[in-house]
């Protein structure tokens, strides 16, 4: 369904500081698919996000939804169908607007945007439902202003937001690495939840090696640009964190990567 | 001071009042100060004018509007488009309005229409006070009332709701598939059609101007939209609305309380200036006050 062909990215080419962040990655992803990346910093996982949502320029290669070419679509009309979240808990929502408007607006996500008021009375009780799920007491809170939850709050409220129309692909940049332990495993049940009522086709860069290996039907490895290795359910089951961790060192990643893993 | 400047002043108020909602757009809603606004006012005002004097004082507000907005959606695309910052897009189209708005005007330098008809003539005598004229006064009001209440109408549409959205988070608007360039165009559409609307009100009233009246248009509303909110509470949009037209009627008094007190109306921008800064400081100084006090609290 999602499918990345020969894609390279190379930042400042043909200049001192030219550097090679995607090299000939072909990837392709199934639908249903909850496909899980590691890999070292500047590994190039949000450079590939960033490909897939048509945040930067490509150098060259192919990307392909549901077979239809995208490669060359601005990025605000891929996000009719992509959605992502990032690990600042704040690049996600509208902090001056309240919950009630901020879910109105990716309610309306897709659709043109017209003059009739945004939100409905309809829509009002639907949003409660949905918050109601999330179990945190934002269906009481409607009419507060965004900026005053909590940065959990808003990761929660921010993966409503990006799912309450159902995206064909969903892209999760380490976003509950901001998060305190107890919220950050809070908003990855809640994740888990909403990927799996609404079988989302999911793809979610993470640093929790751990995490990698229990959530999802697929790990991916990053290293340099490229994948190194592509792990299955049954795979994922028999590998152990020591073992990821041993196949880092085997492709000579630093140290100081192994570490900031490992936290 | 006499009833009958207090009302003049309330007049003007309600007049730079659109002026203000205008800006309120670009400047609080989308965090663009467009400057745009001194040359698109008096673009308002001379095609507003220029239709007075045919006889046509209707459709002279309407061409005020729209001629307003096309100045904005020419700033929002040198800002969008070719990627010039918010301020210099603005100061480039207000300087190129200078010569448009001449050659509306005809190369004339001022616009004189005492005998035509406009839409304050219809109501004149209609409603009195204390033995004075207060018609126009009304329908000064009631323009106002409406165009407060649509503009609170459309911040609350879908289309609004992208609007507000852009300014507040961008990155987060462009992954709801808006198109923020789009939006922000709108944005300096909607905010310099009210402000030429509201230089086409201006020119109704007072039946002349000079094309030079446009100079300091921003900072005065600017003014209205900063004191309204230092005096009034603005947590909802509504009030925030109606925060900016007190703001722009008590500047207006503000600045005829200075006149009445003798600041000779060469000081006038001088003034101007001034007030802006001191509203400006208002909530710095409060900060600052408050800390002090805790701390000798505390000694």
């Amino acid at each position: 369904m999602l499918e990345i062909r020969n894609l390279n990215v190379i930042f400042n080419q043909g200049e001192i500081e030219e550097k090679e962040a995607i090299k000939d990655l072909n990837l392709k992803v199934e639908t249903g698919d909850f496909i899980t990346i590691i890999g070292s910093n500047g590994a190039g996982k949000s450079t590939l996000f960033n490909a897939i949502s048509g945040n930067i320029e490509l150098t060259s290669g192919q990307i392909l939804l549901e077979g239809k070419d995208i490669t060359y679509m601005k990025d605000y009309k891929r996000s009719k169908v992509i959605g992502r979240l990032y690990q600042d808990p704040y690049s996600g929502t509208a902090p001056s607007m309240t919950i009630a408007e901020n879910l109105g607006l990716s309610f309306s996500r897709g659709k043109k945007q017209g003059l009739q008021l945004a939100i409905s009375k309809d829509d009002k009780k639907f949003f409660q439902e949905k918050l109601k799920k999330l179990n945190n007491g934002l269906d009481e809170r409607m009419n507060t202003k965004v900026k005053l939850l909590s940065g959990g709050q808003r990761q929660s409220l921010t993966l409503l937001m990006s799912t309450i129309v159902t995206p064909k692909v969903l892209l999760l940049d380490e976003h509950t690495a901001a998060l305190d332990p107890k919220t950050s495993i809070e908003i990855m049940n809640l994740t888990k939840e909403i990927i799996e009522e609404n079988k989302i086709t999911t793809l979610m860069i993470t640093h929790n090696i751990e995490d990698a290996l229990n959530y999802g039907n697929k790990t991916i490895v990053m290293n340099k640009g490229q994948i190194i290795l592509i792990l299955d359910e049954k795979q994922k089951a028999e590998m152990t964190i020591e073992d990821i961790l041993k196949l880092y060192n085997q492709h000579l990643i630093t140290v100081s990567d192994v570490n900031v893993l490992k936290e | 001071m006499s009833l009958i400047i207090l009302i003049g002043a309330l007049d003007q108020g309600l007049i730079f009042a659109v002026l203000s909602l205008g800006l309120f757009v670009a400047f609080r809603i989308l965090d663009l100060p467009d400057l745009t606004v001194d040359g698109s006012f008096v673009t308002g005002l001379a095609l507003c004018g220029m239709a007075c004097l045919s006889g046509h004082y209707l459709i002279g507000l309407l061409l005020a509007f729209i001629g307003g907005g096309i100045a904005g959606v020419f700033t929002g695309i040198l800002h969008t488009k070719l990627k010039i910052q918010a301020i210099l897009a603005g100061i480039l189209t207000m300087t190129a309005l200078y010569s448009i708005n001449l050659k509306i005007m005809k190369l004339k330098p001022s616009i004189i229409f005492y005998d035509k008809d406009t839409i304050f003539s219809f109501i004149e005598g209609k409603f009195m006070l204390a033995g004075l004229d207060i018609s126009k006064t009304v329908l000064l009001a009631f323009i106002v009332i409406v165009i407060t209440a649509l503009l609170l109408y459309f911040l609350k549409t879908q289309l609004g709701l992208s609007l507000r959205a852009t300014g507040d988070n961008e990155v987060m608007v462009r992954s709801s598939s808006i198109n923020t360039d789009f939006t922000k165009i709108l944005g300096f559409a909607i905010c310099n059609a009210l402000v030429g609307l509201s230089g086409g009100i201006y020119i109704e009233y007072t039946k002349q101007a000079s094309y030079t009246v446009g100079v300091g248009m921003l900072v005065l509303s600017l003014a209205s939209i900063i004191i309204g909110e230092a005096i009034f509470p603005h947590k909802s949009m509504l009030k925030h609305l109606v925060a900016v037209v007190i703001g722009s009627i008590i500047y207006r008094f503000f600045i005829t309380f200075a006149f009445q007190l003798g600041l000779p109306s060469s000081d006038l921008k001088l003034f101007s200036a001034l007030i802006v800064i001191i509203a400006i400081s208002i909530p710095v100084f409060k900060t600052n006050y408050r800390k002090m006090r805790k701390k000798y609290a505390r000694n």
